[in-house]
């Protein structure tokens, strides 16, 4: 049986664990209107970057001539899998989730006698993919130092990847995020980059109608490397507000949690007090008829 | 026939702008175009320079660069990967592009073809006319 000094300490100390739970829900609630806002911002150039893409990838795509990273080197030996997770814990299992959809697809992969390569975004990710496979990482990139996500961020990122492509380091990337649903359901995804595979959604006709100045192949070969940043961008934004979002319910389930340990532990603390009393009357009392 | 089209321009990050529009000069890869209402349908990439959008509120400038514009009948869509208002750009702006010309004019020279650093190179001249041209 605790004293009833330790069952207060023990009600001070979650109180103010109750008090920081609470704060950073705040903050990520503030925090995840920023990041939605900006995700949204960017949608529409995403939407017509990949219609204009797709119509272009249709009409060029079969030839011989299109660029490598439309039609793929012809094999897939090797795989890039760029991994992008959150700078910070504390976000219920936004980080695993992401994680361990990695995982298992490199285990896939390697299952199958192909080689896998890993870029890491974001630490919690380089954290988790460390121990199983390490010989594996290729690089990794640190967001630690970012405020708000920029296109140029997206750029850095792309940069990198497109300069081990041209390397011949990989034939296949694929790009590891969470996609915000809304505040509660974050879903990881993964997403193929390289070789470029855009959704088609039968406005492919409608495209095919422009004229294409200077060819279609030299805006392909401009485009497509865009259009990979474009991508990691969207994935980083949707990543952004899918990790605030995870946040903000992972800290609502503890401030919670601690509001019912509070009163848990307060209806102990009572209930000890009163003993502690109905006690020291016994006593007194016993010792009154004794007398 | 309209003599208004619906005119969009975005950046990765935010919508610029987006409103009816008489006619707008686009820096094309190939050179300038203008586009007006009942253009024929055209993707054209861009050229670092200057967009300018005519439109019965008037005109209004924009620092472009990389991107494309896809051009309809009614709607002109510019997707810039950066867009800044022309009144907003300073100095320091300018410089960011031009280092980043350089950087990529340097990185250029090493290579084989001759095409990749003519493409740098031009470039390179092509923002610091811009430069020249808003007369920072």
């Amino acid at each position: 049986m605790p004293s009833l000094k330790d069952l207060k300490n023990r009600i001070e100390s979650v109180k103010s664990t109750r008090k920081i739970t609470k704060a950073m829900q705040m903050v990520a609630a503030a925090k995840l209107r920023r990041a939605q806002e900006s995700a949204e911002a960017a949608r529409p150039y995403a939407e017509r970057f990949n219609a204009v893409m797709a119509g272009l990838a249709a009409s060029v795509g079969g030839s011989d001539s299109a660029p490598l990273l439309l039609r793929g080197t012809g094999s897939d030996q090797v795989h890039l899998l760029v991994v992008m997770t959150a700078e910070r814990g504390l976000c219920g299992g936004f980080n695993s989730n992401i994680a361990k959809l990695a995982r298992t697809r490199a285990n896939e992969l390697l299952a199958k006698g192909k080689t896998v390569k890993i870029l890491t975004v974001g630490k919690k990710g380089r954290d988790a993919l460390k121990r199983d496979f390490a010989k594996h990482s290729v690089g990794h990139v640190d967001l630690s130092g970012i405020k708000s996500m920029g296109y140029a961020n997206a750029q850095d990122i792309a940069r990198d990847v497109l300069a081990r492509f041209d390397a011949g380091e990989f034939d296949v990337a694929t790009i590891f995020y969470a996609k915000f649903e809304n505040v509660v359901t974050q879903v990881p995804t993964a997403q193929q980059i390289i070789p470029a595979a855009f959704e088609t959604d039968g406005e492919g006709d409608e495209v095919a109608l422009f004229d294409y100045e200077p060819s279609e192949e030299a805006i392909l070969a401009d485009l497509l490397p865009r259009g990979v940043a474009t991508q990691i961008f969207s994935a980083l934004l949707e990543n952004g507000a899918s990790e605030q979002g995870a946040r903000m319910s992972a800290m609502d389930n503890a401030t919670r949690n601690a509001g019912e340990m509070i009163d848990k532990l307060t209806i102990e603390f009572n209930r000890s007090r009163q003993a502690v009393i109905t006690n020291e009357l016994i006593e007194i009392i016993s010792g009154a008829e004794a007398l | 026939m309209a003599n208004t089209m619906q005119f969009d321009l975005v950046s990765p990050e935010r919508r610029l702008a987006s409103l009816q529009v008489s006619a707008v000069q686009i820096p094309g890869a190939d050179g300038d175009m203008t586009a007006m209402p009942d253009h024929a349908p055209t993707i054209t990439t861009l050229r670092p320079g200057v967009l300018k959008v005519e439109g019965p509120e008037g005109t209004s400038e924009y620092l472009v660069t990389g991107g494309f514009a896809q051009i309809g009948a009614d709607t002109l869509s510019v997707l810039a990967e950066k867009a800044i208002p022309v009144t907003e750009v300073t100095r320091a702006h300018l410089d960011e592009l031009i280092a980043e010309a350089r950087s990529s004019h340097e990185a250029a020279k090493g290579q084989e073809h001759t095409s990749v650093v003519d493409d740098a190179a031009k470039l390179l001249a092509d923002m610091e006319a811009l430069g020249t041209h808003m007369g920072l």
